[in-house]
């Protein structure tokens, strides 16, 4: 039990220190206190945001967006990066094109998408979507193709046809890559989403709350933003994919949690 | 081994053509001919999409045009001083964060106590996209190098700290061992033993913060538009409408990806990682 207490308290020395630190520079004067607000102003203001609801709602506008272009992604991403395991026609054929475009920040698409789709939702959803296919499309297809070949022949000579051998040999072999490359996809997609946000002028989400209040020197609700963001990535990456992978692959002997 | 013993399909071309061709030849020869033809495909596509004339030719030049503007942008040297200017940056912030995340990563895999004091810190403020601070960050040091050069090192600490400190728990711990019974002091440890068994990792490290790092400056200089670089190039050609000189600047950014990822990583692995024999080559 000291242990434990013992253990908490030396976690929390850090972060102690850094409040400290946030605070001796707040008053020193060094930045102009509307630059770089004490932690009180800061912790009244996201208190504020959340009771009134504005963080909800921009946390609800980027978790849509989110959603959607990872959904795109995925789609793409695991069907595109099977068949490119799977048929050595589409490997050969892809593998130049996507080892190009893959190390592109999609990003740098942003302007480039506004000019072909304008502003607002769409084409931030498609952006997000794009630039976040690749890291999925990579992981699908080094899963299918890492598949033991002693499983598919083994599978062979008991009669699997194509059906089932893609569905109960080749599909949950390759599944902790999958999952590995869904995982960061989505980290991916998270990162440049909030991004995205500032260059395409939406309407709501964490990232215009941030570019919009930068206008108006507000760092008070430009901190409150970046503490949802951090414990809504959080909860992205430790409740959704651990779960998902406790659930299948760890279940199923196939990776260690 | 007989002649009947070797694979079949170096016997049957060697029957057809009079000389051996093994198979790995007629592989990568049909790999290079097959990604040739995607490449050709995807450029054909957008070249009949961006003369169709279904947007105006400003929004989709032509490939034409995206070459004769890149050329003319190498021959005028204005893409090297804005490449060079993005790339000094990705070296500045990513020896910055080489600086914090090796001694704390170390510290951090040696030592329970440094762990337990920074590891929730880094769980914190891991998953904040490193983006997210740039508007915040540009109103405390204004447009510029410095702006530019802390998100690089944000974006990029986070994942080399991860592998350093994980690179370190992964030394054989015979190896420590040995070297403690053998009277190793500290800095013998840390110099002789551990460094080089955690290297394969910090590596894969440094590709990784580099990726992001990648992906941050372009960013960062899209929102914080500082005089030079890659992105500021595209953000000004946005103002004008230039997608012809979005898409150059696109492929520079690509190609200089590409040559960090498959040149320089790769013979950075080779010349320590794998001529230790600590690990396989990567795959391609």
């Amino acid at each position: 039990m000291t242990g434990r207490v013992a253990r908490a308290a030396t976690g929390a020395l850090v972060f102690v220190l850094l409040a400290l630190a946030w605070e001796a520079v707040s008053r020193a004067g060094v930045f102009p206190p509307k630059l770089f607000p004490g932690l009180g102003t800061v912790a009244t203001t996201l208190l504020r945001l959340g009771a009134d609801g504005t963080l909800l709602v921009a946390a609800g506008a980027t978790l849509f967006r989110l959603f959607f272009g990872f959904l795109i992604a995925a789609v793409v991403g695991v069907v595109v990066g099977i068949l490119m395991g799977r048929h050595a026609w589409f490997e050969d054929t892809l593998l130049p094109i996507v080892s190009f475009l893959y190390p592109i920040p999609g990003l740098a698409y942003a302007p480039l998408f506004v000019l072909w789709f304008g502003l607002g939702d769409v084409p931030t959803i498609l952006l997000v979507g794009v630039a976040s296919s690749f890291t999925v499309i990579i992981n699908s297809w080094k899963g299918v193709k890492s598949v033991k070949v002693i499983w598919i022949r083994s599978a062979q000579s008991m009669g699997a046809n194509d059906r089932a051998m893609f569905i109960k040999v080749i599909l949950p072999a390759a599944l902790p890559y999958v999952l590995t490359g869904l995982r960061l996809g989505l980290a991916q997609a998270w990162r440049i989403l909030v991004a995205v946000e500032m260059l395409m002028s939406v309407t709501h989400g964490l990232g215009w709350l941030i570019f919009g209040s930068q206008q108006f020197l507000n760092t008070d609700v430009m901190l409150s933003s970046i503490v949802v963001i951090g414990i809504v990535g959080m909860l992205l990456e430790s409740q959704l994919f651990e779960r998902l992978e406790r659930a299948t692959v760890v279940r199923w002997g196939m990776m260690s949690a | 081994m007989s002649a009947k013993g070797r694979p079949e399909r170096e016997y049957r071309s060697a029957q057809h053509e009079g000389t051996p061709v093994s198979a790995a030849a007629i592989i990568r020869h049909r790999r290079f001919y097959r990604g040739a033809l995607g490449v050709a495909v995807l450029l054909a596509c957008w070249e009949f999409f961006a003369r169709s004339g279904m947007y105006s030719k400003a929004i989709t030049p032509p490939l034409e045009s995206i070459l004769r503007q890149l050329a003319s942008m190498i021959a005028d040297g204005s893409i090297l001083l804005h490449a060079g200017a993005t790339m000094l940056r990705v070296f500045v912030g990513l020896a910055i964060a080489l600086a914090i995340a090796v001694p704390l990563g170390m510290l951090m895999g040696r030592y329970p106590l440094w762990e337990r004091l920074l590891r929730p810190v880094v769980s914190v403020f891991m998953p904040i996209p490193s983006l997210a601070w740039v508007p915040l960050v540009v109103l405390w040091f204004g447009i510029g190098n410095v702006a530019t050069v802390l998100v690089v090192v944000y974006a990029s600490v986070f994942p080399l700290l991860y592998q350093v400190w994980a690179g370190v728990r992964a030394v054989n711990p015979l190896w420590v061992r040995a070297a403690t019974v053998m009277n190793a002091n500290a800095s013998q440890l840390f110099g002789l033993i551990i460094w080089p068994a955690a290297l394969p990792f910090i590596i894969t490290g440094l590709r990784l913060s580099f990726g992001r790092a990648w992906i941050a400056v372009i960013g960062g200089e899209l929102l914080a538009s500082p005089n030079w670089g890659l992105g500021k190039v595209i953000f000004d050609a946005a103002e004008f409408l230039n997608a012809d000189v979005m898409l150059a600047a696109l492929i520079v950014i690509g190609a200089i990806g590409l040559f960090f990822e498959r040149v320089v990583f790769q013979a950075l692995e080779a010349a320590t990682v794998e001529r230790w024999g600590m690990a396989t080559s990567a795959s391609r």
